[in-house]
């Protein structure tokens, strides 16, 4: 079997037998390209997914504008801009964990993984406990609490769908997240028992993509749910 | 009949199929081979499931006021009928078994690149038929398969919620197949097979795929967001809850009309590939068939409007939707010219599989030139919403992809199964099921022009004649789809032991031994020329 191998694209990987080459791969080169691509491949999908909810959201504000501003206002915009910052640090935890794969760092590589949990977690926990407890304490949770103010007019009905949108855009967004940290513990115990090396770190390369997806994704709800139109948009006014 | 079997024949050789027995070498397979034929299993029993849907609701239209079912009944019928057909049999019947089986065989792979996914996008699809026939069976479901709102999301009573849950979760199992053939078709091709060596199978199979990850997350969230309007009573798209109802139209149409090519992107590789093999000739204008699979993805993203000409969407982007949606044609009718021009002094052998093949071309012909009437803006409003309809995608997805899946089924069986079936019997089934099938859908296409309107569980006298005319095509098309049933059981035991290449054909797959090992390839194959390499041979070599 061992000619088979000698048409891959590099020689570097190709020659070697690792233990983590699958049977049906010829190298380790062609594996981990399939295993890229595969990760792209499935966020094209995530674009789709959250570009259905996005061009709804776009619909309706355009729709609907008053009502979403006065929504977008009701929002506190310290906790997006904070989770924001707290995302983007957890990317450069991320990519760095990846790095010291490739360095071959066994500790600085858990270390960075639980770093990026604990963003995580923190983001998740900035939502959860503060964001959506002051939403739902101000009887803003549509379907469970929801309660129009007078001060809304004719415009409560759509302040109403605004917080539909963001409820359910934020909890996908918060679903991806959990399903990111659930990856990174396993990528972390991965980690402590040295399954990554220089050679081999697809795992955390693939999962480090999605990770920085989700972070993406957020990077567009925090200005669409709480900047644009609301405090600083061209349509604020006040 | 002449094969009277008294000694039922034996292979001895080790193979997919016999390398391991039992209930959990199965369930627990990563072999692509395996997954194919679970699925080829499952969807198998979803099409009888659905097609007991079809006959009842044939026998209820004999008569005016209906013959077999309360109204109610009806509803949930063709509900039952349309939701399980295209979500749980014509998504994915083509690619999920024959492409599941071709992919790797014919690009010299050992298997897809993510055989566990694939085994998990099964699992997947099982759950997802699951609940959909359990919704069935705990009361249905009467909205129609387009699950249109306000009336799923706000006033259906009926189990809403649960087929959603059915279709919603199904989706992931298409587009995990989609992103497994797509990484498999760039990354594991054997030495010299460039991208114009492929067998135009495997091109559309790319195009298919494209479709499902890009389509199917948008129908995910469009059944999510009905669902949260369902189950909390938050206006998203009850014009009465503040909600826009055409939005739901524009996004479940944004996946369904490209769904329509996910069904017959397919049977058009399929019958690429029957065509070739049994004119002996090289497809006239590969390349042209090769790019148009994939216009015809692109533009399918761009006609979903046509959908909703008469729903209140704008008259400029009905426009728009019309004239796009003609575009369409232009891709189909050069892959109909090339087939035709490939048999043009071809030689010609008429086959099973090649029976269906022709079938498919005339078929798909009629089921687009009658969709060009539908993409007139002005004709639509008169013909949308009748049977015209019906009859127009039935001679698309019925007459197009079922036959072009048969065909697959036949040409490709002695591959699968090792065994050969009874060659007089799969021509009689497939000349039944042409028949059965025009005399089922034809009368509907008049039905539709004199302005029967689909869905209703009643009609005016003066449609009787036609609608008798349906039920009688239906109950032989019936007959035609269950000879196959019996007869490919029964090769699968009793046929004749089938050679590596019983049909003298050109491409990978035929050369491993039928069926082939769990490994596919002992060593990675070097193409060195093109596909449909054929020369002309002496009369009598196949067959």
């Amino acid at each position: 079997m061992a000619d088979l191998v000698a048409h891959g694209a590099g020689h570097d990987l190709a020659a070697t037998h690792s233990p983590d080459l699958k049977h049906h791969f010829d190298n380790m080169t062609q594996q981990f390209d399939a295993a890229n691509l595969g990760m792209w491949v499935f966020l094209a999908t995530e674009v789709l997914f959250f570009g259905g909810l996005f061009a709804s959201y776009t619909v309706y504000r355009a729709l609907y504008l008053p009502g979403f501003e006065i929504g977008s206002r009701l929002l506190d915009v310290r906790f997006g801009a904070t989770n924001t910052a707290v995302l983007i640090c957890s990317s450069l935890t991320m990519v760095l964990a990846i790095r010291a794969a490739q360095t071959g760092q066994r500790k600085a590589q858990v270390v960075l993984l639980l770093l990026t949990m604990i963003l995580g977690a923190a983001f998740l926990g900035i939502k959860f406990t503060f964001e959506w407890r002051n939403d739902y304490l101000e009887h803003l949770v549509p379907g469970v609490n929801f309660i129009d103010r007078p001060e809304w007019g004719a415009n409560a009905p759509h302040v109403q769908m605004f917080f539909i949108f963001y409820f359910i855009m934020t909890s996908i967004h918060a679903l991806h997240m959990i399903i990111g940290i659930g990856l990174l513990s396993v990528l972390t115990w991965m980690a402590a028992r040295g399954r990554f090396t220089p050679d081999y770190f697809t795992p955390l390369e693939v999962s480090g993509l999605y990770w920085h997806f989700v972070d993406i994704v957020w990077i567009f709800l925090f200005p669409l749910l709480y900047l644009i139109g609301g405090r600083y948009g061209v349509g604020g006014g006040h | 009949m002449s094969t009277a079997v008294t000694e039922i024949p034996q292979d001895s050789r080790v193979h997919y199929l016999n390398v391991s027995y039992g209930v959990k070498s199965w369930l627990l397979t990563v072999d692509h081979k395996r997954i194919a034929l679970l699925y080829l299993a499952s969807i198998t029993f979803m099409f009888l499931v659905g097609g007991v849907a079809a006959v009842l609701m044939r026998i209820h239209l004999i008569e005016p006021a209906g013959a077999l079912v309360q109204p109610e009944t009806y509803n949930k019928l063709f509900s039952a009928h349309g939701i399980i057909m295209v979500f749980f049999f014509l998504v994915p019947s083509i690619p999920a078994t024959l492409g599941n089986f071709l992919v790797p065989l014919m690009i010299g792979a050992k298997d897809l690149a993510f055989p566990k996914l694939n085994l998990l996008s099964w699992y997947i699809y099982v759950v997802g038929a699951l609940f959909t026939l359990y919704a069935v069976i705990s009361g249905g479901v009467d909205t129609g398969w387009t699950f249109y709102t306000p009336y799923s999301s706000t006033y259906s009573h009926s189990a809403v919620i649960p087929v959603a849950i059915g279709v919603f979760i199904t989706g992931f199992s298409s587009i995990l197949t989609g992103l497994n053939f797509i990484v498999t078709i760039h990354k594991m091709r054997a030495p010299g097979l460039t991208w114009f060596r492929l067998p135009l199978f495997i091109w559309t199979m790319y195009a298919t795929s494209v479709i499902f990850i890009l389509g199917t997350p948008v129908l995910a969230i469009t059944i999510f967001l009905l669902g949260v309007e369902r189950l909390f009573h938050v206006g998203i798209f009850d014009p009465a809850l503040g909600g826009d109802p055409l939005l739901f139209q524009h996004l479940f149409w944004f996946y369904s009309h490209p769904a329509v090519y996910i069904m017959i992107l397919p049977g058009m590789g399929v019958v690429s590939e029957l065509i070739a093999a049994f004119s002996r000739k090289r497809i006239y204008g590969y390349s042209m068939v090769a790019y148009s699979s994939f216009a015809i993805a692109i533009i399918s993203f761009l006609v979903w409007g046509h959908h909703m000409f008469v729903t209140g969407q704008s008259i400029y982007a009905g426009l728009i939707f019309s004239v796009l949606s003609f575009l369409v044609a232009i891709p189909s009718a050069i892959k109909v010219f090339n087939w035709t021009a490939t048999l043009y002094k071809g030689s010609i052998s008429y086959e099973a599989p090649m029976l269906y093949a022709l079938g498919f071309i005339g078929l798909f012909t009629m089921g687009g030139l009658t969709g060009l009437f539908l993409a007139s803006l002005a004709t639509d409003v008169h013909l949308s919403g009748t049977y015209f309809i019906v009859a127009h995608f039935h001679y698309i997805m019925v007459g197009g992809a079922v036959m072009a899946y048969m065909g697959g089924l036949h040409y490709w069986w002695p591959k699968i199964t090792g065994r050969m079936y009874p060659d007089m019997w799969a021509r009689v089934a497939a000349v039944i099921i042409f028949v059965g099938f025009n005399l089922t859908f034809f009368p509907q296409f008049m039905l539709g022009y004199l302005g029967m309107p689909r869905r209703y569980a009643v009609y005016p006298p003066e449609f009787q004649v036609f609608n008798v005319m349906s039920s009688a095509g239906a109950s032989i098309l019936g007959i035609g789809y269950l000879i196959p049933l019996v007869y490919f059981i029964w090769s699968m035991r009793y046929g004749p032991l089938a050679p590596a290449n019983p049909w003298g054909a050109k491409g990978l797959e035929w050369t491993v031994p039928s069926p082939p090992p769990t490994e596919n390839f002992e060593e990675t194959p070097i193409v060195t020329e093109e596909a449909y390499d054929y020369a002309p041979i002496p009369e009598g070599q196949h067959g």
